[in-house]
């Protein structure tokens, strides 16, 4: 284990945010608010322990492998959302520690789960450090300081690997650096065409920073107690049109620009992505017609909701609580599909909802013909047996963990099963709002500070898809000579 | 610059790894997944698996902006068929590996013509041409030319017995008076630009530029002078061996090979008429002692099998054979065996790597920068650069000793017209010079580059 490697990252990372958190400083000061002196602190103290980790950690050996990679990114997560949530709490928006730090991890993971009683009571500073949070967690934390910072080390592929969601990682371009920037340069460029359709369509210019940033990074933190109910029709439209395209695998889009056409139609996850949208939504349509009345406002009701839950967003447009519980279910089953892999959706990703499909497939077929021998493809090329073995060992801890969160957060016993399930599930896949008392006009205040610790690192582990925070919480990973 | 590497062997994932250090973007490309996984688990490249004569294939490794593409897959047709798809595809020069000796005559020139191949490599050819320069050379050091003749550097190991051990180079340049330059020390697994007050220890391996002449000088009076090899054997009987054999052959030399496999012992037999073929099992010492090991006054071991090459190697120097040459390809058994004792170790990769970068970087030179040629020295740890001085030039008219150079950098020789000058304080530097700068721990672009800032 290359630990001063791992401490000398951090304390990078650690900088970057310090300089990200300027940003809400600038905000603050716009509007003259108070909670401007809680970021100058945050911003002093993170500047103040990343130069201690940078100088105290320095080192020749730049060599990183696969676990340093994991390591790296999980610390690099829980630190940057210690040190996020230090402006909630200075600030006294958020007194307690807890509540912050699960407010901070659900906007980096791009979670949405808020703790917030009244949204309207906060400052404009504290709400744009909230959906910014979003914003730089959606592509990625390490991804952004690595299209920024000249290269950290030669094999930053470990860690570009670690944060990057989806089974299978490929660069677009031969270099991380190169690759991290094209990234970025897509996000800013879909963000900002989305933040200019909203103002066009008559959304305040904070409103529509906010939403943008929610939606860009499929989070949901919203600024109204009724999340988007109040806009306009158009607003809603353009909110959800711009929440499926970030679903959607951004490779994708640099082949657009390389007018790579055809890879982007032969792409099956993209076709099952759309397919299930619109299944999903004629589905519950149909069931909340007698709801709605106008075929236009129940389209628009199930559209913007399946959107939001199949890319893990949580926007609401309504109380899906409300809704008869065939919708429920399918929004609940939604929520573990999430959207396509490399995408800054959570969930399980499409990909590999596809490949546990077709590997349970040959097994099958396997059992009737014992000596049948088949190959599992995936857009017309060959996925080797490895890849497979690990996507279905990925969905047995991933189901395993799942169990585990909710069992934890059912210690309690406060809560309807409904409650505690949906809730443990909506955080481990970083969708937000689930149902009963945490349905999308509720919050998860009522959780006692245990339940919240378990449900942020149950966001953490959604979010970076388990192992790196697996690994570097096995205490053997991080002594001498085992492992 | 982006270019293209097909084939992951050996010498495709060296020059992956050179390549990416020195700032290119680089794709692989190659059949079998495994490796590439491995490859892109180490180097910051981007792998496409699939066949490189595929049109898709290449497409999708960017062939159309890439600006060149080297072929190091195993066989010599596919290497020739990938040059030249891509180089219809659009890239600007094209490298191919072709190291069969039928293909190395003179159908080479004609095919590289109708391939459009910038440039062809045989490893092979390589390496032995280089084994031969050592072997002529009559002393147990390695030497490398620059691009003139008169300007060379000598690589020796500093031995206990040695006159050099615990000497400070400015005592060393009164003891051994002559025009040379210490240009650059090795000691473990550091390297040294040295100045004035350093301490040559026991152990080092110090690296002296001189003109040819001086430089015999040199090693004469520190009894690094050996009788040129005459009789020499080599083992195992590789496309290496052959070439090497036939060249010390042409030059008047008796040559023994000694191989295991009684097939290639024939071939071997039909190719080299005058060569003494030995069809036996070269690690056993009866052998070895039987075929005359303690007369030759040369041993090279280029069997496949890096480990037997250092072992037999280290026998031959214990039966004091005056040069041994082993070949070893791993890099982390060079450096073993350079620990080891061995004097002379020769790495097909590293010299192919070499000119591959080299060729990197003139290519870049069309682009702007302006190196002339690049050598790597001391194991590929220090590079000797040779430079053109424009006439614009920031280093022109003031003396050497008032530049103020950054740390690890030396200009080890100006060669002004036909003359090769060894540098020291108040030599100044003209238009149209070329000049030869040392620099370790760092890669350098441009001449500027050295200036410290």
């Amino acid at each position: 284990m290359n630990r001063r490697m791992i401490f000398y990252t951090l304390g990078k990372m650690i900088k970057l945010e310090a300089a990200i958190l300027v940003l809400p400083l600038i905000v603050s000061l716009i509007y003259k608010e108070p909670d401007a002196l809680s970021f100058l602190i945050t911003v002093l103290i993170s500047l103040a322990l990343g130069f201690l980790l940078t100088l105290v950690f320095k080192s020749k050996n730049k060599v990183i492998y696969a676990k340093e990679g994991f390591a790296i990114v999980a610390l690099t997560w829980i630190t940057i959302s210690a040190v996020g949530a230090l402006p909630f709490v200075i600030s006294g928006s958020i007194p307690n520690y807890i509540d912050a730090f699960f407010e901070t991890v659900s906007g980096f993971t791009t979670t949405g789960a808020s703790i917030v009683k009244d949204v309207t009571a906060l400052p404009h500073g504290i709400l744009f450090w909230r959906s910014f949070t979003h914003w730089i967690g959606g592509m990625g934390v390490i991804v952004f300081i690595m299209a920024i910072v000249p290269s950290l080390t030669d094999r930053s592929i470990h860690i570009l690997r670690a944060e990057m969601p989806g089974p299978i990682i490929g660069k677009l371009v031969p270099k991380a650096k190169d690759t991290a920037k094209i990234l970025y340069l897509i996000y800013i460029v879909i963000t900002a065409l989305e933040f200019i359709l909203l103002l066009l369509g008559g959304m305040p210019v904070f409103d529509s920073l906010i939403h943008s940033f929610g939606t860009a990074g499929t989070g949901g933190f919203g600024i109204k107690p009724n999340c988007l109910q109040d806009y306009s029709p158009y607003c809603k439209w353009v909110i959800t049109i711009f929440m499926l395209i970030f679903g959607v695998n951004f490779n994708l889009y640099y082949f657009i620009l390389l007018k790579r056409i055809k890879s982007v139609f032969k792409n099956c996850e993209l076709w099952l992505y759309l397919a299930l949208f619109v299944i999903a939504s004629a589905v519950i349509s149909f069931n909340i017609y007698s709801i709605y009345k106008t075929v236009s406002e129940t389209v628009l009701q199930s559209s913007f909701q399946v959107a939001s839950i199949i890319t893990t967003t949580g926007y609401s447009t309504a109380d899906f609580n409300q809704w008869p519980t065939l919708s429920k279910t399918v929004l609940l089953i939604l929520m573990f599909f999430g959207g396509c892999a490399g995408s800054t959706a959570g969930g399980l990703k499409i990909q590999r909802v596809v490949m546990l499909y077709k590997s349970v497939k040959r097994e099958l077929l396997k059992m009737l013909h014992p000596s049948s021998v088949s190959t599992v493809k995936l857009d017309g090329k060959s996925v080797d047996n490895p890849t497979l073995n690990s996507t279905n060992i990925y969905f047995a801890i991933y189901i395993g963990l799942l169990f585990i969160v909710f069992i934890l957060i059912s210690l309690e016993n406060k809560f309807s099963i409904e409650t505690n399930f949906s809730a443990a599930v909506s955080c481990f896949n970083n969708v937000g709002p689930g149902f009963g008392t945490v349905g999308p006009l509720g919050n998860y205040s009522a959780y006692s500070g245990f339940s919240k610790m378990v449900l942020s690192f149950a966001m953490l582990f959604g979010r970076l898809e388990i192992y790196p925070l697996l690994f570097t919480l096995i205490p053997s990973v991080w002594t001498k000579g085992r492992f | 610059m982006e270019i293209i590497i097909a084939g992951c062997g050996k010498i495709g994932m060296e020059a992956a790894a050179n390549l990416t250090l020195e700032g290119h973007s680089v794709t692989v490309i190659d059949k079998n997944p495994n490796v590439l996984n491995n490859i892109i688990n180490i180097y910051d490249v981007m792998s496409v698996c699939g066949n490189a004569v595929n049109y898709e294939i290449l497409s999708e490794a960017g062939i159309k902006n890439a600006d060149m593409f080297i072929a190091v897959m195993g066989s010599d047709e596919l290497n020739m068929l990938s040059c030249f798809a891509a180089k219809n595809l659009g890239v600007k020069s094209t490298i191919a590996r072709i190291r069969n000796p039928e293909y190395n005559d003179k159908s080479l020139g004609f095919m590289r013509q109708h391939l459009g191949l910038s440039m062809a490599i045989n490893p092979e050819l390589l390496a032995a041409k280089e084994i031969f320069n050592i072997l002529k050379l009559p002393a147990a050091v390695k030497t490398e030319h620059f691009s003139r003749r008169n300007f060379e550097i000598a690589e020796l190991k500093v031995t206990k017995d040695s006159a050099l051990c615990g000497l400070k180079l400015i005592d060393m340049r009164e003891k051994f008076n002559f025009s040379y330059l210490v240009c650059a020390i090795q000691r473990g697994s550091e390297v040294f630009i040295p100045n004035g007050n350093f301490t040559i220890e026991c152990g080092d391996k110090i690296g002296i530029t001189a003109s040819a002449a001086e430089i015999q000088k040199l090693l004469k009076s520190l009894n690094y002078l050996k009788k040129q090899a005459r009789n020499i054997m080599i083992l195992g009987g590789s496309k290496t061996a052959v070439y090497l054999a036939k060249m010390l052959v042409n030059t008047g030399n008796s040559v023994k090979i000694i191989d295991n496999n009684p097939v290639r012992c024939a071939e071997l037999s039909k190719y080299l008429e005058k060569v003494v073929i030995i069809n036996g099992d070269g690690s056993s010492r009866e052998l070895l002692l039987e075929e005359g090991l303690k007369d030759i006054d040369a041993f090279v071991s280029l069997t496949g099998i890096d480990e037997e090459n250092i072992l037999i190697s280290l026998y031959a120097s214990m039966q004091n054979v005056s040069k041994v040459v082993a070949k070893v390809n791993r890099n982390e058994l060079i450096s073993m065996a350079d620990n080891l004792g061995l004097d002379s170790i020769i790495s097909q990769k590293d010299i192919t790597t070499n000119i591959l970068v080299g060729y990197a970087r003139a290519l870049e030179n069309s682009f702007g920068s302006n190196v002339e040629t690049l050598y790597k020295v001391m194991d590929g740890k220090v590079e000797a650069l040779e430079f053109n001085i424009r006439p614009d030039s920031k280093l022109i008219g003031i003396p050497l000793k008032d530049l103020s150079l950054k740390k690890d950098t030396l200009i080890a020789g100006i060669m002004r017209g036909r003359k090769t000058i060894i540098p020291n304080g108040d030599d100044i530097i003209c238009p149209n010079d070329k000049v030869i700068v040392f620099a370790a721990n760092q890669r350098l672009r441009d001449l500027s580059d050295i200036l410290f800032k």
